[in-house]
């Protein structure tokens, strides 16, 4: 068997979701981990998921140095990934990254976590839209 | 181990004169262990025979492991003479699903008014299990492991590991929905890490790749899918499992082609009814003539 942990089928056919979707979407596995973003995502992120690979959540929200509409600092516990991995429930905001190129783009997003069976949870699925600012 | 296939038709049963080499009942698998238990793997119309051979032999304990619940895999069970015989021991394996129990979800099936006995009425000692993820189990001499595969539904494939020899099962998966698998990373395949390495999977095989495009999402796999598939698990026999209702023999020998001249220097072959599959501790892997 090969030494690389195989993804949950949950997580996999999120995926297949995500690569034929024009909606950026990330996905987080069950253990925090930024496992992979779609084409749609690599526009506002500012680099293809390749480039990047995979990374805890923790460094990706300090890359993407969250800011509330106003331009204040947010916890990362509050973004709707954050709300999603560690409150179990989905959750929506309208908030401010600073992508990979430097500019700060403002993003409406949708957090909502992925339970395989009630008790087994599989990761979140964050979906997102560039809007006005 | 010893695999025998009792039906290797997908979908639906397809008996006639054009399908009679291939054979036409659905999916089922008999597995003999070294140790003489015996394994089932699914419960299609295949099954009815098996169990007139099993109640024969006088099997006492019978381990039946369903892929998932889609009717061809599951509509032998009603006729399974084993089921009506008060002293064996029936072990019904399934995948779990978020909402119902192994038990509730088969008993949608073996209940009027689709069927006229109830699970109640079964006469013999029958135990549901929901099977294992992930994690390896024994059943007699084997080691099992069972792992969520891609397709419509909670669906497994299996893994029966003995002597150092192995034998896969993904009798339906669509590994390659939406994703190009030669650029996946292996850990993003579904069933690649249930199938890498091993010495037979029997896998779907229900398209012909001019098909597939108008039954993406169906849950099955194109020709040109389970050779890659197969080709990056790194399986030593690929047999091509699970033929579509609508090909005639003819149509499979063509397939059959098809799938070698994909893989060149591959072992592929199809599997027909009453292929004897011979998994050897020596390392050697037997099939029968057809």
């Amino acid at each position: 068997m090969e030494a690389t942990q195989p993804k949950s089928i949950t997580l996999i056919v999120a995926r297949q979701l995500a690569e034929n979707l024009a909606t950026p979407m990330f996905l987080v596995d069950g253990e925090g981990m930024l496992v992979f973003y779609n084409e749609a995502a690599e526009s506002i992120v500012g680099q293809p998921f390749s480039a990047l690979g995979e990374i805890s959540v923790a460094d990706w929200g300090a890359m993407l140095e969250p800011c509330a509409s106003d331009g204040t600092h947010i916890s990362r516990a509050i973004v709707p990934t954050g709300v999603a991995f560690l409150e179990r429930r989905p959750a929506h905001m309208r908030l401010q990254v600073k992508a990979f190129d430097g500019v700060h783009r403002h993003i409406e997003m949708t957090a909502y976590p992925l339970f395989g069976r009630a008790d087994e949870f599989a990761g979140v699925v964050s979906i997102f839209w560039e809007t006005a600012a | 181990m010893k695999a025998t296939i009792w039906g290797c038709r997908g979908s639906l049963a397809a008996p006639g004169p054009e399908t009679v080499r291939y054979g036409g009942n659905t999916s089922c698998v008999e597995v003999r262990l070294d140790d003489g238990s015996v394994v089932v793997l699914d419960a299609g119309t295949g099954l009815r025979a098996l169990g007139i051979k099993l109640a024969e032999e006088r099997v006492g304990t019978i381990h039946l492991l369903l892929s998932h619940l889609h009717l061809d895999h599951l509509q032998g069970l009603g006729f399974f003479r084993p089921l009506f015989d008060r002293d064996v021991d029936v072990h019904i394996w399934g995948p779990t699903s978020p909402m119902h129990g192994l038990d509730q979800r088969i008993a949608a099936y073996l209940s009027p008014p689709l069927f006229p006995v109830t699970l109640s009425q079964i006469p013999c000692r029958l135990t549901f299990h929901d099977a294992p993820e992930d994690d390896a189990w024994t059943l007699g001499s084997a080691t099992v492991r069972a792992t969520k595969v891609a397709h419509q539904g909670p669906t497994v494939g299996y893994r029966l590991e003995e002597g150092g020899r192995s034998i896969c099962y993904i009798p339906d998966h669509e590994p390659a929905i939406g994703v190009d698998l030669a650029t996946l990373g292996k850990e993003w395949i579904s069933g690649h890490h249930l199938a890498a390495g091993c010495d037979v999977l029997l896998h779907d095989a229900q398209y012909t790749e001019e098909e597939y495009p108008n039954h993406v999402g169906w849950g099955h796999s194109s020709i040109n899918h389970v050779v890659t598939f197969a080709r990056i698990a790194d399986v030593s026999q690929l047999v091509l499992f699970h033929h579509d209702p609508l090909h005639t023999d003819s149509q499979l020998d063509d397939v059959l082609v098809r799938a070698r001249q994909l893989w060149p220097g591959g072992s592929v072959a199809l599997a027909y009814e009453g292929m004897d599959i011979a998994l050897e501790s020596a390392g050697a892997v037997a099939t029968s003539p057809q």
